[in-house]
């Protein structure tokens, strides 16, 4: 029998797990995780950092309470330990978890691990925090009935995560044994947070007609959502409107930003930092950021740098942020007083790029808030007498993310979107407040899965993205020019779980090989059907998915032969796209083969 | 069967004292040391030296020596202790006091709950009804007389409500506050 609602949050820099009976009045606590903070010392801490370190052979075991002869370490030792040895610690697994261009389930990470590492795949890093998260739940729980497995868990994920993302989270999950799983967009798990964290009182926060936005910012991706509280039969109903892209941009550019800085400073002093000082000056320049940003009479902070041997005078450097250098490069750097019809370039990446991952180029998060809110300027539909308005008007503003507490990017924020506002005759918006935004996305997600059960007000919306499939037209070769591509609508915007959509038209597939179809998604193209045919699309409209592909097993028939199938999507209970061919001709009853998502894209 | 090793004389004093009390206050206890003392069986138990005063027990030092590991790693707390200050120009001990504060200070709040002992600003006027807590309030200055007294608040003194530690596996040895570290390549 079920006994928990359990709410995971599986961030790109901490993880997080929030626990509350299903009988009774229980309201989500986060439970502490027990992880090893140094070697064979364990400690339960509200936070798991998402990092994974290969220990040496030389290190010994890894003992964890529930398992003496691990030889790796997933939490804090393993963050400590990727400033001892980088090459043997794994990071941002979440960010190569989303990446378009490589083989997600292929052995790639730590990048550059020495050869004594067996390199896992980001799906593998996935499920090891998964697993981690899901052993500390059952020696605080007991196992057996009350096992995480036998659990009601609910794991989020950014709304922006394409449908293969989706997938192998999906994948990673069961992975490591969780059965009775959902997935939840973080954006709305921090609104289910703050509902839960306002009690009742929230009712008087939100009316009908309201839009929040969730403005996410974590450590490692910006995520926006557009959430629209509409009165349906007298009752308020809270329908997610929108998603904005994929952004690859957190508190750890920030860091690394001010990091860089003080490294000139110092540099410029005639002071050299070492590269195990430079990983200190990170977590240094956080601090005094932190500091900064939360006390507005604060003219200067102190950065101490300690050396690196037992002698800590002599070799400890110092210096000190200053209010105005912070100001400069986080407040005007990454939250910059632009124009409403500001997009973010895409230039060559400056310094802030790390290898191999496609960080955001423009580190402007204001630019692309713009971006979204002007895309997603039609998203509550337009009644005929109304002007057409150049953006989305959200009326409230929700922030979430580490980087989301201090007060000065947030008043940054708030005062660059008024004026927006302002601009487009709407009025400005008001700041939903309460929730803790290091915890929210975990307690939220747990109170989710109690309203699965029932208890309390639903978010609906369905699918964030229609999707589509390419179609090469059947046109004369031209040397040198690239047939023309047409997309088809295979799933459409705001498919509710548990629906489904079926393609009219037939595709042929080839028997006995793989054969792969151009995939696209659409955030903005709410009023396609399955079937509806794009010939041509605005530049922006679709985005390009990594592909898809079908294989047709060859059982009663000749390989090579081009059979026609129907595709079919599904939006699943889990909260993944399914997509299928089906045959026109079956040999077998319900015959359907599996469409795979997440295949390596092409380069 | 091999021979246990000897246990040191602080340890077999107090586990003595432990087991006399045990002895006599828990009957199962007793009629296990029954057992195993068959020998002199009609003997009662030899009364052991009992000291005049209880000492704390000295036998397990592994939590002290974990605090000062958890100082040292996150505060360099005993590299601070550890080095020779004296010919070093405030500045520089300013700068060090930095890192060791900032450090020690975050592993602190973490693990240890601490609160003022009185509630009281200290210069404030206190006054000490007779049956007060002599473990909790330590009477300074012009000492005599019998309570109530009255005085002035000089220190709060501060009370550690929680203490908790990171729990060692693997065998690790506490002894070990902070590894050598050799790096390679």
């Amino acid at each position: 029998m079920t006994r928990f609602a359990v709410g995971i949050d599986l961030g790109t820099t901490h993880c997080a797990l929030a626990v509350a009976p299903l009988d009774g009045e229980g309201t989500p606590e986060v439970m502490g995780v027990p992880q090893l903070v140094a070697q064979g010392q364990v400690e339960a801490r509200p936070l798991l950092p998402s990092f994974l370190y290969f220990a040496h052979e030389s290190e010994g075991a890894q003992a964890l309470p529930w398992d003496a002869e691990r030889r790796f370490v997933v939490g804090e030792h393993a963050r400590t330990r990727g400033v001892d040895a980088p090459a043997r610690v794994i990071a941002s697994a979440k960010s190569w978890l989303s990446h378009p261009t490589v083989d997600r389930r292929a052995g790639i990470l730590p990048l550059g691990a020495p050869e004594d590492v067996e390199k896992i795949s980001p799906v593998e890093t996935s499920w090891r925090y998964l697993e981690h998260l899901s052993e500390a739940f059952d020696a605080r729980y007991g196992g057996g009935e009350a096992a995480l497995a036998k659990q009601e868990v609910v794991v989020t994920v950014p709304a922006s995560f394409d449908p293969s993302a989706r997938e192998l989270t999906v994948e990673a999950a069961l992975a490591a044994g969780i059965e009775k799983l959902t997935l939840l967009e973080e954006p709305q798990a921090a609104l289910y947070a703050w509902v839960l964290a306002r009690g009742d009182a929230w009712r008087n926060e939100v009316q009908p007609g309201d839009v929040v936005l969730v403005i996410d910012v974590g450590g490692g991706t910006t995520d926006f959502s557009a959430i629209h509280a509409v009165d349906k039969d007298g009752s308020l109903e809270l329908v997610r409107v929108a998603v904005g892209d994929h952004i690859l941009l957190g508190g750890d550019n920030m860091d690394l930003a001010l990091a860089h800085l003080v490294r000139q400073k110092l540099e410029g002093e005639g002071k050299a930092v070492d590269r195990w000082q430079q990983a200190s000056l990170v977590h240094a320049c956080r601090t005094a950021k932190e500091r900064l940003l939360s006390d507005a009479k604060l003219a200067a902070a102190p950065v101490v740098l300690a050396s690196r041997g037992s002698a800590l005078l002599g070799g400890t450097l110092r210096t000190a942020l200053t209010r105005e250098e912070v100001t400069r490069t986080l407040v005007d750097g990454f939250f910059p007083v632009v124009p409403a019809d500001a997009r973010p370039t895409s230039r060559a990446r400056g310094g802030l790029t790390q290898l191999g991952l496609p960080y955001a180029s423009d580190p402007a998060v204001t630019r692309h808030l713009a971006s979204f809110l002007a895309r997603q300027a039609g998203a509550l539909g337009i009644t005929a007498k109304q002007r057409a308005p150049k953006l989305l008007h959200p009326t409230a503003v929700l922030f979430n993310g580490g980087v989301m507490k201090a007060d000065p990017l947030r008043g940054r924020l708030v005062e660059t979107l008024d004026a927006w506002l302002h601009g487009d005759g709407a009025p400005p918006v008001r700041v939903l407040g309460g929730a803790d935004l290091d915890l929210a996305v975990a307690r939220g997600a747990c109170a989710y899965a109690l309203v699965r059960r029932g208890k309390g007000l639903r978010i609906r919306g369905g699918t964030a993205r229609a999707y589509y499939v390419g179609i090469e037209s059947a046109v004369p070769a031209v040397p040198g020019v690239e047939p023309p591509v047409s997309a088809m609508c295979v799933a459409p915007f705001g498919m509710e779980e548990g629906t489904e959509a079926s393609l009219p038209q037939e595709l042929g597939v080839v028997v006995g090989e793989p054969v792969r179809f151009r995939f696209f998604g659409s955030s903005v193209r709410r009023e396609d059907r399955a079937g509806t045919v794009l010939e041509d699309w605005k530049g922006d409209e679709l985005e390009e998915l990594p592909p898809i592909e079908v294989t047709l097993p060859a059982e009663g028939r000749r390989e090579g032969d081009v059979v026609p199938v129907r595709l079919r999507s599904r939006a699943t209970e889990v909260g993944t796209l399914l997509l299928e061919a089906e045959p026109l001709h079956p040999m077998k009853a319900d015959e359907r083969w599996r469409v795979e998502l997440s295949v390596r894209g092409g380069e | 069967m091999t021979t246990d090793p000897e246990l040191s004389f602080l340890t077999r004093l107090w586990f003595a004292w432990l087991c006399s009390f045990r002895v006599l206050f828990d009957g199962r206890f007793a009629a296990r040391v029954w057992t195993v003392c068959e020998g002199a069986a009609l003997l009662p138990a030899a009364r052991p030296l009992e000291p005049a005063v209880a000492l704390s027990r000295t036998a397990d030092i592994t939590p002290a020596l974990q605090l000062l590991s958890l100082l040292q790693r996150e505060g360099r707390l005993v590299d601070f202790l550890q080095q020779d200050i004296t010919s070093f120009p405030d500045a520089d001990v300013g700068v060090a006091a930095r890192v060791v504060h900032e450090g020690c200070r975050k592993a602190m709040r973490a693990h240890v709950e601490i609160e003022p002992v009185r509630p009281e600003a200290e210069g404030a006027k206190v006054r000490l009804e007779s049956g007060f807590d002599a473990d909790t309030v330590k009477l300074v200055g012009d000492v005599k007389g019998e309570p109530p007294y009255a005085g002035v608040l000089r220190h709060r003194g501060w009370r550690a409500k929680k203490l908790t530690l990171p729990s060692l596996v693997g065998g690790h040895d506490a002894h070990i506050l902070a590894p050598a570290e050799v790096e390679l390549g």
